[in-house]
């Protein structure tokens, strides 16, 4: 359980780590929380690694109105604490435990790009964008969209040689509710599966829009906008009985269906792809239903 | 190729020379010769081997040594003695105080809380613990039940079942409160 022998660099700035990242084969070490296990168990053996542990200008949160752009070194706690997003914010709970997410980052987990990981279903419901550089007799950089950026399982748009510098998560519009609801063996384990909702609300508290994006169920996150199935479904009365309750009832069902119907889960140890399925059609009405509440009540803030 | 490095350890500075793949556990206990922080599972879910880094716990068989290159950190050691020079000022105990032996040797409120409530058995995970729940408490000092099981969730115990471990964190609030 040592982690195989590898030459280090330690750049002190984005230029110095581009030319090292330009010249050899390397892989970036951020937090280290995912790479450094695999290591560990000799399921990775890079040659080189680049230390981007130095680099101050990456430790920065920059929020603005429009959103939150999240630099390569800023560690999961210190994006919890500074709470500049609240769907951000409220994942950040979830991923593993305290510890790890003092030394673990926002982009880390982005382009570790685990399919049962929070943060890539965060920035895929959200449509946000990594920024990733290389070197190219300069620094180069490009802004790679949500959806073409999980490539597959473990798999992100970073080429070889690029270093993802910064993410970038919209802002939610107004009367905009969240919630990220997911079933996992155990408290900070990776969930079996989970659900992340965005919905929007207009004055009388119909729904305008719903998007969800759901994780252990596909090679990728699996985003689904749910907008026409929630038809009916409004963020007032979630659980009441009369007719329009009962509408608002089918409304959310039928949304919770349409996202079953997109997802692929598998069958591994941990749970069988029937199960998977169930949970996620559960945990998708759940989460719709709560972001609308919170969306409601936004409405009404 | 090995790398010269300088860890500012338990409020020593300390030069060390490791290869690049010396994981910051493994540097504290055998080149730095501190066998208090224990080694479990070496891929980061026993939480054994968590310290102090500036202040914050993390897991050492998760870091480089190299990468925490001039940073602070506290180990299961450190904790005793920041305990004593904490007491200085006035303790429950300000016969012993007088020694300077005993200064040294003083536990710290949250070691004192896990003895006294059992808080330990074989004792293999508890350097892990000590660190993890003196920087909780430092950020929360009078945590409800349900924030203490957050706070050690990334703990593992085969022993105790845990009940004594939660029981000694509130020990350890108490015991910190009283001291301000």
């Amino acid at each position: 359980m040592k982690p195989p022998p590898f030459t280090y660099h330690a750049p002190r700035d984005v230029g110095a780590a581009l030319r090292t990242l330009a010249q050899v084969r390397g892989k970036v070490l951020a937090g280290g929380q995912s790479l450094i296990p695999l290591m560990n168990m000799r399921l990775a053996a890079p040659e080189h690694l680049v230390d981007i542990n130095r680099i101050g200008s990456l430790s920065a949160v920059d929020a603005s109105p429009a959103g939150v752009r999240v630099g390569a070194l800023v560690r999961h706690s210190d994006a919890e604490h500074a709470g500049a997003h609240p769907l951000l914010t409220r994942a950040l709970r979830l991923v593993a435990h305290p510890v790890i997410r003092n030394r673990g980052t926002v982009v880390g987990s982005l382009v570790h790009a685990d399919p049962a990981a929070e943060l890539p279903a965060v920035l895929a419901v959200l449509d946000g964008t990594v920024r990733v550089a290389r070197w190219d007799g300069r620094a180069v950089e490009r802004d790679v969209p949500a959806r073409e950026f999980f490539t597959g399982p473990l798999e992100s748009a970073v080429q070889p040689g690029e270093l993802a510098v910064s993410a970038y998560f919209p802002a939610l519009g107004p009367r905009t509710g969240t919630a990220f609801e997911e079933v996992a063996r155990r408290h900070g384990d990776y969930a079996l599966a989970g659900v992340c909702a965005v919905v929007t609300l207009d004055d009388d508290a119909r729904v305008t829009a719903a998007r969800v994006a759901c994780v252990g169920v596909g090679p990728v996150p699996v985003v689904v906008d749910v907008t026409a199935a929630c038809e009916g479904a409004d963020g007032a009365d979630t659980d009441s009985a009369g007719t329009g309750g009962e509408r608002a009832d089918r409304g959310w069902a039928d949304a919770a269906r349409a996202v079953q119907e997109e997802t692929e889960p598998e069958s591994d140890v941990h749970a069988s792809a029937a199960y998977r399925r169930h949970l996620v059609g559960v945990l998708a009405e759940r989460a719709l239903r709560n972001a609308a509440r919170e969306g409601t009540a936004a409405r009404g803030a | 190729m090995e790398h010269e490095i300088t860890l500012v350890v338990n409020g020593a500075t300390r030069r060390v020379e490791v290869p690049a793949r010396r994981l910051l556990s493994d540097c504290l206990r055998h080149d730095l010769g501190l066998t208090g922080t224990h080694v479990g599972c070496e891929h980061g879910v026993c939480g054994c081997c968590t310290v102090l880094l500036d202040g914050r716990p993390v897991r050492s068989c998760l870091t480089f040594a190299v990468t925490v290159d001039g940073q602070e950190i506290t180990t299961v050691e450190g904790l005793a003695r920041e305990g004593a020079t904490r007491e200085g000022g006035g303790s429950e105990r300000p016969s012993r105080i007088h020694e300077a032996e005993a200064m040294d040797t003083a536990l710290s409120p949250v070691q004192r809380a896990f003895a006294e409530c059992h808080g330990l058995q074989c004792g293999f995970c508890t350097p892990g613990f000590l660190c993890t729940v003196t920087a909780f408490l430092r950020e929360n000092p009078a945590p409800s039940d349900d924030e203490i099981v957050e706070g050690i969730a990334g703990n593992l115990c085969r022993c105790t079942g845990y009940q004594n471990i939660v029981k000694a964190v509130h020990r350890a609030a108490e015991l910190l409160a009283e001291e301000r």
